[in-house]
């Protein structure tokens, strides 16, 4: 809401403080400062002149004049000018040589066209007022010569521009910003609707309410015998300018000050143009409308409608049909000021994405009581200015509606702020805002519903019932914000409240940072991908048909066509960023992300249900919600390219491989207590040779290696790229507790080492199990020291060289019980894998 | 032996003492490196040696004359031993000194063979703030960001008419009306903590949220709010304002403090715009004259965040009686935070994962 200061002083008497203190006060109030603008400050010199004489030059391409200009020195002034709407006798603006215009265009003394010019004879546009640039501004006849152009036309104007939150449709309005304004400074407050329309008896054209939820008030004005032509008067077309809105024509911007003035959307009708009865209601099936900007639009059965005999014409409160509008020769005008419900305008503005400042107003709420004076405002104005005669009657449409009623004791205001505020500080603040303030409170009736919930309780009841501006004031609260926002917010106390003792993190929170630290310190850069992918990225990654990945959630209004369904891996995010700083010139990335990935199930509802909100709702409502949401577990996954380890002065280094990725997984485990298993398994998108499935005790969560080829050229990754992805929901739910202590043996430990030869087939995790399985409690550790694959152990075998470390925790051990003990454990690896000893 | 005259034993005398004495000690100084000294103790202080030799000759002295005899090797055994120690110290020295030096590397090459990571600012971010209200006794709650429509507006007391519902831009699951949306919004774990925990409820929940802007320096449609709620008994304003005054504080610094201002949001009234004293020039920057701070603009004060007093239709969806409980809310933005605190200004480097934003902020924020 751009707000120029000298409309806001017409209601409020100011003392002398600058565009900022005001704009300061208001923020402080809740009207936010967005910008000021300061117009005209730097103009100077710019006097009314008469032109005495024109003398056309011939021989340029253009009309060329040279006038004789009088501005009260002591001889004229002779100046060039290229416009011709202008003759001897008219009253012009002119800038003298030395003068400033805005913007700071300075304006001398110069010869041109073969003349001399002092000065320049302005346009509106040259002197910052709106776009009009079609010729010289013509000042009315009994201007004083001489005067000071910038005084006369009040061209030095702040205008404050205000963001209006929108619980507060009033202060779309001077009238609002006014009334707040008056109240910041302490000081008097003229009502620019208090206005004393006559008391009429008739209506002044037939209209009704069909549907009272849609309008509760419906008022018309009839003036005849304007003057189309009559143009708007130069306050009206800068004022309009300086708010932000474009003058068109006298019959429209009468209409568009008086919404400004008042905050009252106004529509005017070509009289002309209606035919029969005026009827507020609902749309019909089928039922059209061509709106003032020339678009046809269906209606909606919802939509609230201005009706006549000919149908539709107008979208209430949003915009006029283009049937019925104003146009050059209108003469006769009926003006339509009314109250629509505001959930009516906002649902039909939205439906037609159609915004407009009726439309926003009315969403915000607009004074109840505004239409009978709003209208004879207007009505006033276009008499005055266009010539018409008011007709006599008004009609008045309207359905009854009971007032607000809110009782709150004297002292919520102060409970809810934490001060006290004394009684007749809350009477006096709720007064200012415009609210009737009685003493007492009715006894509640219906004990159930809204508001006996919302009911406060205490001593010295108070039953406030809030102005019609303020349709927001309906609960115990709106009022103590009324009353604290006025004492001021600053003055509030600062008190830290004692909250009871908490947990602290949960298990499953304190893991995910260890998981993120460990990543991090393993080498790993955390990325936050958006969760977005596309169909392109479930083919890309080689999903199979039927592959649960691909049951994918779909968003209505993705921003880009190409990406609408939510994730369901969290592989397509990474990889893109990892190609991304490849493509930036890092060949070596290692990136990692923790996030949810969105899992539909096969048979959840489509929709969700919107419950009610005037209680609790039971168990089973807000289970029926959470069944139609997606599972939502929480995944970690890395992706890494390049070398791993660096090459460098100390010799090579060493390629990611599918082997880092699987370590990554066990680092992500071991933060969680668990030790997994790793077993082979072929699943896309990774190789299928190189594939690792991830299991805590006989659950899978994860999976983990080189990616597929084919999966890296679609993506245009570096060759050999690895991933590896793990659902840390799952881990989380292994999470094993409590570390178990060790007992520690100060006693000698004896190492044996075995070199076993097996088929090349064998997966090395099954050997050492069972080697570890067979070696007993004896064994401390195994570590596999050796793979070989060659003619010395024979075709389609490898040698698997281990150390075996035992200890026990009471003795020093044998030679004859640690041989025992090896014995078994490749006995063991024998019985379940074919493992032999090598040379045996 | 049977010419052996007991009185004349030559070795004895002192100047053949003297003698030995000054040999060997003139032999000590000699050696050069620590095998020549190896010699040089076998031949002058070794079982073989003269002056070990003369000291069995002691036995055969007459008692009167042994005792000085003993007294005269045993200054000259001392005395070479002494030589001998001090000259071994010395050589070891002079041997390590050489050793060491040939062992010397160049300590400044790099050795950078294994890679760094880092975690996200945005992430560790999220942690400390949450840590700072943990350690004030809250908890934190988590929810889902696929959200039900009446947890994300309608329990929220964000009617479907109202205009508040339509300025969240809202990412719809298809079809628009299944009542399905990506939270635009931390607030609808206030309604889970509501719903699903004991009164009184103190939790902070941090999280990703969505609006569909489209990505500029200061706009992305996926960003992330951290948020407080607290409901007990007697809550107030100033309880609130006294929360985040200590954030403040714990997150910029003694005397760092909020203002409020008023606001409106559907699910607190009254409700306040939040703004935090600048913690680079502390304000000082908006008096006319002083230099100018890049963090507030000069304005003194930074926009942070909103909050207010928990509106009771929120608590009645929730099942809690207004009348007796009250409570309070907040909530900032994790991006805007990190713009401020550390000067980010492209909102476009937290989105692209590109490793050289994020490798700076190494483990915490």
């Amino acid at each position: 809401m751009k707000v120029p200061l000298s409309w806001l002083r017409e209601y409020v008497d100011l003392p002398a403080v600058t565009a900022h203190e005001i704009a300061d006060r208001l923020t402080a109030a809740g009207l936010k400062l967005e910008a000021i603008t300061s117009h005209g400050h730097d103009v100077k010199n710019v006097v009314v002149g008469e032109v005495l004489s024109v003398e056309e030059l011939e021989g340029f391409k253009k009309p060329i004049r040279h006038c004789q200009v009088e501005v009260g020195e002591a001889a004229p002034r002779q100046i060039v000018c290229g416009a011709t709407n202008f003759t001897a006798g008219d009253r012009v603006p002119v800038v003298l040589p030395g003068g400033v215009l805005p913007g700071g265009f300075e304006v001398g003394a110069r010869k041109t066209y073969g003349r001399m010019s002092e000065g320049m004879i302005c346009s509106e546009r040259e002197l910052g007022l709106g776009d009009d640039h079609g010729g010289i501004m013509l000042l009315p006849a009994d201007t004083p010569i001489g005067a000071d152009v910038v005084e006369l036309l009040g061209l030095r104007e702040d205008v404050i521009e205000l963001e209006i939150t929108p619980d507060i449709g009033y202060a779309l309005s001077v009238r609002g910003v006014a009334r707040e304004v008056a109240t910041a400074f302490g000081v008097a407050f003229r009502d620019p609707a208090d206005l004393s329309p006559p008391a009429e008896t008739g209506p002044s054209h037939p209209a009704s309410i069909a549907d009272p939820t849609a309008c509760d008030r419906f008022v018309l004005r009839a003036v005849r015998g304007f003057d189309p032509h009559a143009p708007s008067p130069f306050w009206m077309r800068a004022r309009l300018t300086r708010a932000g809105m474009r003058p068109v024509s006298l019959a429209v911007d009468v209409t568009n000050y008086v919404m400004l003035e008042l905050g009252q959307p106004l529509h005017a009708f070509d009289a002309a143009k209606l035919s029969g009865e005026i009827v507020v209601r609902r749309a019909e099936p089928g039922e059209t409308l061509e709106t003032l900007d020339h678009v046809v639009r269906a209606l909606h059965p919802e939509d609230v409608l201005i009706t006549d005999a000919s149908g539709a014409i107008a979208m209430a409160g949003t915009m006029g049909g283009l049937h019925t509008e104003i146009s050059d020769d209108s003469t006769d005008i009926v003006i339509e000021a009314a109250h629509f419900a505001p959930s009516g305008i906002a649902r039909m503005s939205r439906r037609h994405n159609l915004v407009s400042e009726a439309s926003k107003r009315f969403e915000r709420g607009v004074d109840r009581e505004l239409p009978l004076y709003a209208s004879w405002r207007a009505a006033r104005l276009l008499a005055e200015l266009g010539g018409g005669t008011i007709q006599p009657g008004v009609t008045c449409a309207e359905a009854e509606v009971e007032p607000v009623r809110i009782a709150i004791p004297s002292g919520h205001p102060g409970r809810v702020a934490g001060m006290r505020y004394d009684r007749q500080t809350v009477i006096r603040r709720l007064e200012q805002v415009g609210c009737t303030v009685t003493e007492g409170a009715e006894e509640a009736e219906a004990a159930d519903g809204l508001a006996a919930r919302l009911a406060v309780t205490g001593a010295d009841m108070l039953t406030v019932v809030p102005p019609s501006w303020r349709p927001d004031l309906t609960d115990p609260n709106d009022l103590a914000e009324e009353v604290i926002r006025l004492e001021g917010y600053e003055n509030l106390p600062s008190v830290l409240p004692a909250a009871p003792a908490g947990a602290g993190l949960t298990e499953g929170q304190r893991l995910r940072r260890r998981v993120g630290r460990a990543l991090a310190a393993a080498g790993y850069v955390e990325v936050l991908a958006y969760p977005f992918m596309g169909e392109r990225d479930l083919d890309r990654l080689q999903l199979p048909e039927g592959d649960a990945r691909r049951r994918t959630v779909r968003l209505a209004n993705p921003l880009s066509e190409d990406e609408p369904l939510m994730r369901t891996t969290l592989l397509p995010g990474l990889l893109k960023t990892l190609v991304r700083n490849a493509g930036r010139g890092a060949g070596d990335v290692a990136l990692f992300e923790t996030g949810l990935v969105y899992r539909p199930g096969a048979d959840a509802p489509a929709t969700a249900p919107v419950l009610g909100v005037e209680r609790r709702p039971t168990d089973e409502e807000l289970a029926s919600i959470e069944a139609a949401l997606p599972a939502q577990p929480r995944r970690v996954a890395v992706v890494l390219a390049g070398e791993f380890a660096r090459s460098g002065w100390w010799g090579k280094g060493a390629p990611a491989t599918w082997a880092d990725a699987v370590e990554a997984a066990r680092t992500v485990a071991r933060e969680a207590g668990v030790v997994l298993e790793v077993r082979a398994d072929r699943h896309e998108p990774w190789h299928p040779g190189r594939c690792a499935a991830l299991y805590a005790g006989e659950t899978l969560v994860g999976h983990a290696g080189e990616l597929h080829p084919r999966v890296v050229e679609a993506y245009g990754l570096p060759p050999r790229t690895c991933a590896m992805e793990l659902e840390l929901t799952r881990l989380e739910a292994a999470l094993p507790g409590p570390v178990e202590t060790p007992a520690i043996s100060a006693y000698p430990v004896a190492t044996q080492d075995v070199a076993l030869i097996v088929d090349a087939a064998v997966p090395v995790a099954e050997v050492e199990a069972a080697l570890r399985e067979g070696a007993g409690a004896l064994l401390e550790t195994i570590r596999l020291f050796d793979v070989y694959a060659g003619v010395q152990v024979g075709e389609g075998n490898k040698s698997l060289a281990y150390t075996l470390r035992f200890r026990a925790p009471d003795r020093t051990l044998t030679v004859e019980e640690t041989t025992a003990a090896r014995d078994a454990a490749v006995a063991l690896a024998g019985e379940r894998t074919g493992a032999r000893l090598r040379g045996a | 032996m049977s010419n052996y005259d007991p009185v004349e034993v030559t070795p004895l005398h002192a100047d053949e003492m003297a003698r030995m004495q000054a040999e060997a000690l003139e032999a000590v100084t000699a050696a050069r490196d620590l095998d020549e000294l190896k010699q040089v103790r076998l031949a002058h202080a070794g079982d073989r040696s003269p002056i070990a030799l003369a000291n069995r000759e002691i036995g055969v002295l007459p008692p009167a004359a042994r005792a000085e005899a003993g007294k005269r090797v045993g200054g000259a055994r001392k005395a070479i031993a002494d030589a001998l120690a001090e000259r071994q110290a010395q050589l070891e020295a002079e041997r390590d000194e050489r050793v060491l030096v040939e062992e010397t590397v160049d300590v400044t090459l790099p050795w950078d063979r294994l890679p760094r990571g880092a975690r996200h600012p945005l992430t560790t971010l999220q942690e400390r703030i949450a840590d700072a209200f943990v350690a004030m006794g809250y908890e934190v709650a988590e929810g889902p960001e696929l959200e039900g429509e009446w947890f994300n507006f309608d329990a929220l007391n964000i009617s479907p008419d109202h205009p508040a519902r339509s300025e969240h831009d809202t990412f719809f699951v298809e079809s628009a009306d299944s009542g399905k949306v990506l939270r635009t919004q931390t607030s609808p774990v206030q309604i889970r903590a509501l719903l699903s925990r004991e009164l009184p409820v103190y939790v902070i929940s941090p999280g990703k949220v969505f609006r569909t802007d489209e990505l500029d320096a200061t706009h992305t449609p996926v960003f992330h709010q951290i948020e407080g709620l607290a409901v007990d008994e007697g809550l107030t304003m100033a309880h609130l304002k006294g929360t985040l005054d200590r954030f403040a504080e714990v997150m910029f610094g003694t005397g760092i403090s909020t203002r409020f201002r008023p606001n409106y949001f559907p699910f607190t009234e009254p409700s306040a715009e939040m703004d935090l004293k600048c913690f680079v020039c502390r304000g000082a920057s908006a008096v006319p004259g002083n230099p100018h701070c890049r963090t507030c603009k000069s304005e003194g004060w930074i926009e942070w965040g909103g909050c207010g007093m928990v509106n009771p239709r929120v608590l009645v969806a929730c099942g809690v009686d207004p009348d007796r409980y009250s409570g309070f809310a907040f909530g900032m933005g994790v991006e805007r935070t990190l713009m401020f605190r550390h000067n980010a200004e492209d909102m476009r480097d937290m989105v692209e994962g590109d490793a050289r934003f994020t490798l700076p902020f190494g483990m915490e924020v």
